[in-house]
């Protein structure tokens, strides 16, 4: 038995069950395909129904992650193999190539201000910029940047061979740490269990043509919109629609989309929008006071605690109208969207014309560049493609393979401490591997 | 040897135009189209039935004829025809069940004693051969009057595209496929967030205010985003979006004629039966 633990994802899943293990004296290696860790949390504006900044409850622990004795962090990087037997596993690791030394980097900053190339940054769902070498955030754990090889075109003019371009970074980078000739490279560990938290992701746009398939611009997905709620988003935290940048009035969230809807997205509940988009919308509303906005809902699925009078707040103390009933279209007109829905409460067609549209969309398993979870592992998928359990009630941390654990987003929609405690409960389960080999 | 086609009643009636300048321009693409020699109506109450049986027996008649051509193929202009044999085809391949109930039923009554269906017979509209088998490019090449200039809205309406699962012509929400066809004819198509919306379909018959008020609609979205005039494939969608003369509601076979020069009396833009005119 190898007394080190391998977890996969480094989102708010990974980084608990990581602490957990750590802090009970194991040795973990901790893999991300980000720069930084943190994950779809960290993006987060403010977490239900507490109203906790996302960035400042979780950096304690992403910084603990980055000081740990006992973790090593391998972020921009990807598991490239499992092999083994359970106790002894050995794992390839693929560390992308960063063009920035890290042992030297000190984080100052100074390549990114001085970078003139930009592209849309995604850790903002686009709605933001950022250098051609970035950081996910200002507060990336590690704070240290890589640089993008489709917009670097230092990167391009060696890729063809054509006389060296630009080399602003270089030039001022003061410890000397950028490095054009960094190649992919590959590490071995060696672990004796694994926890795969690969976490979620948001369903396409594309895929909704009746809600504008992603081509209206004032048309955005609720990640997106916690990027213009955040203090650290594109926007400073002003709700700026992305159109014109002008500030909302008329704001409609619509619940459900892609979700509960076989025939054009996906057949299970996203169990968090209900939650998320009450929190948005009173988070808007504290934003812009004169702002108006409304949610279409289907159902509301508020089983949690504090989860009922959160939906109840918003109902009644902040302003938010609820209106029961499907989004049919969504449309550009001028510089108005249009919202054709029905109120099913009142029997009428509603058509709202609104400034901004949030869609929450469909919550659907991550999947890697190259379109395996792990590669490696034959983990059972269920039929939307999430992590099959060995046994959904009573065994969910387990999977079907023994020495490899599950946590978070991955098994399926869930919340942020709902996947907290299934994180904990994986490195329970890894202990518990330990700890019998010790007998 | 053409390709079998059903015509339906109203391109042989009030849409005439339709019928004429389809023929031509399929002629004059080499890809003529045949006329099955004893049709009778589509049944056209497919999407409204609430028996499937009885609305599937006029189109598995259709079916039947245009098995016996050896073909095995039909095509259709009018998009309610399409709809209408489209999704028969497809359910009583996906129903031997129901197939056999049908053929029981034609196989003894009088017109068609002793006749069956074997479920052979694929229904194309005819925009589906333009694009599958000519091709918008090789189409675009046998332009020679390019309609340069023209700012036409294509309009799907709901019976061509939907239900996606069994028509499976093009996206219902964002279909593409007659304004590439009119890229290809040189014009400058419009889009607009109308285009596949229903125009009142035949509440025209016993309402039509409600008709009037989703066409009017449609039209006036059309002509605010700088449509010259409205192209269908639907008679009935042409009839309905005629709303006060606004704009020439067009069939999309009349265009093709134009940018093909076949003449006039083929494009015949001047015969647009119009309410205003009736």
């Amino acid at each position: 038995m190898i007394n080190k633990a391998l977890v996969i994802g480094a989102g708010i899943a990974g980084i608990q069950a990581s602490l957990d293990i750590a802090n009970s004296g194991y040795q973990v290696a901790l893999v991300d395909r980000q720069p930084s860790i943190g994950g779809h949390m960290a993006q987060l504006s403010e977490t239900f129904p507490t109203l906790d900044c996302s960035q400042c409850i979780m950096t304690p622990r992403t910084v603990e992650v980055g000081h740990h004795e006992n973790i090593k962090l391998y972020t921009y990087s990807e598991v490239a193999d499992v092999s083994g037997v359970p106790g002894d596993f050995t794992v390839r690791i693929r560390q992308k190539a960063k063009y920035v030394n890290w042992d030297n980097c000190t984080g100052c900053g100074v390549c990114q201000e001085k970078c003139p190339w930009k592209a849309p940054a995604e850790f903002d769902r686009g709605l933001g910029v950022r250098k051609a070498i970035y950081t996910l955030s200002p507060q990336a754990v590690p704070n240290k940047p890589v640089v993008n090889p489709d917009v670097c075109v230092r990167l391009q003019s060696i890729a063809k061979g054509e006389k060296l371009k630009c080399g602003a970074c270089l030039k001022f980078c003061p410890t000397n740490s950028i490095d054009f000739q960094q190649t992919e490279s590959f590490v071995e560990e060696h672990v004796g269990a694994i926890v795969v938290a690969t976490g979620f992701d948001v369903f396409p746009q594309t895929r909704l043509p009746e809600y504008g398939g992603g081509q209206v611009p004032d048309v955005i997905d609720a990640l997106a919109f916690e990027r213009l709620l955040a203090a650290s988003g594109p926007t400073g935290g002003k709700v700026k629609r992305p159109s014109d940048g002008k500030e909302p009035r008329e704001v409609v969230f619509v619940q459900c989309a892609g979700s509960r809807d076989p025939e054009h997205g996906v057949p299970y509940c996203s169990k968090i929008c209900c939650m998320y988009t009450a929190k948005q919308a009173i988070l808007y509303k504290h934003r812009v006071h004169n702002g108006q906005p409304y949610v279409f809902y289907i159902d509301i699925r508020a089983g949690g605690k504090g989860y009922e009078e959160f939906i109840n707040r918003a109902q009644q103390d902040e302003g938010v109208v609820y209106l029961r009933g499907k989004v049919s279209k969504i449309y550009r007109d001028g510089d108005k969207v249009m919202v054709w829905g029905s109120d099913t409460l009142s029997g009428r067609k509603v058509e709202i014309a609104a400034d901004l549209v949030i869609l929450s969309m469909a919550s659907v398993p991550s999947i890697s560049a190259n379109g395996h979870r792990v590669p490696g592992l034959a983990l059972t998928l269920d039929e939307n493609g999430f992590y099959q359990s060995s046994d959904a009630e009573l065994a969910p941390m387990e999977s079907n393979l023994p020495g490899v654990f599950l946590a978070g987003a991955g098994i399926g929609p869930k919340d942020i401490p709902e996947t907290v405690a299934q994180a904990s409960g994986a490195a329970a389960k890894v202990l518990g591997m330990f700890r019998q080999a010790l007998k | 040897m053409g390709t079998p086609y059903f015509p339906g009643c109203t391109l042989a009636t009030k849409a005439k135009n339709y019928d004429i300048s389809g023929k031509a321009v399929a002629a004059a693409l080499g890809m003529p189209l045949d006329e099955l020699p004893d049709w009778q109506c589509c049944g056209a109450t497919f999407p409204l039935a609430t028996d499937n049986t009885m609305a599937l027996i006029a189109p598995t008649r259709i079916l039947i004829q245009a098995e016996q051509t050896h073909a095995n193929k039909v095509t259709t202009l009018c998009a309610i025809c399409y709809n209408v044999l489209k999704r028969t085809e497809v359910s009583l391949r996906k129903h031997p069940e129901q197939l056999e109930r049908i053929n029981w039923f034609v196989s003894t009554d009088e017109t068609t004693a002793g006749q069956t269906y074997t479920g052979k017979v694929q229904v194309a509209h005819f925009l589906q051969q333009l694009r599958d088998e000519l091709g918008w490019k090789a189409l675009g090449e046998r332009v020679t009057q390019p309609l340069k200039g023209l700012k036409l809205a294509p309009y799907y309406g709901c019976l061509l595209l939907r239900p996606p699962a069994e028509i499976g012509l093009d996206d219902p929400d964002q279909p593409t496929i007659l304004a590439d066809l009119l890229t290809a004819l040189g014009a400058e198509p419009v889009d607009f967030p109308f285009k596949g919306e229903c125009c009142g379909s035949y509440l025209t018959v016993n309402k039509p205010d409600v008709p009037a008020a989703l066409s009017g609609t449609i039209v006036e979205s059309a002509a605010k985003h700088g449509a010259q005039a409205i192209v269908t494939a639907c008679p009935l969608c042409q009839y309905n979006l005629d709303v006060k003369g606004r704009l020439p509601i067009l069939y999309f076979t009349q265009l093709l004629a134009e940018s093909l020069e076949l003449g006039e009396e083929i494009s015949n833009f001047k015969s647009q039966m119009s309410k205003g005119a009736v």
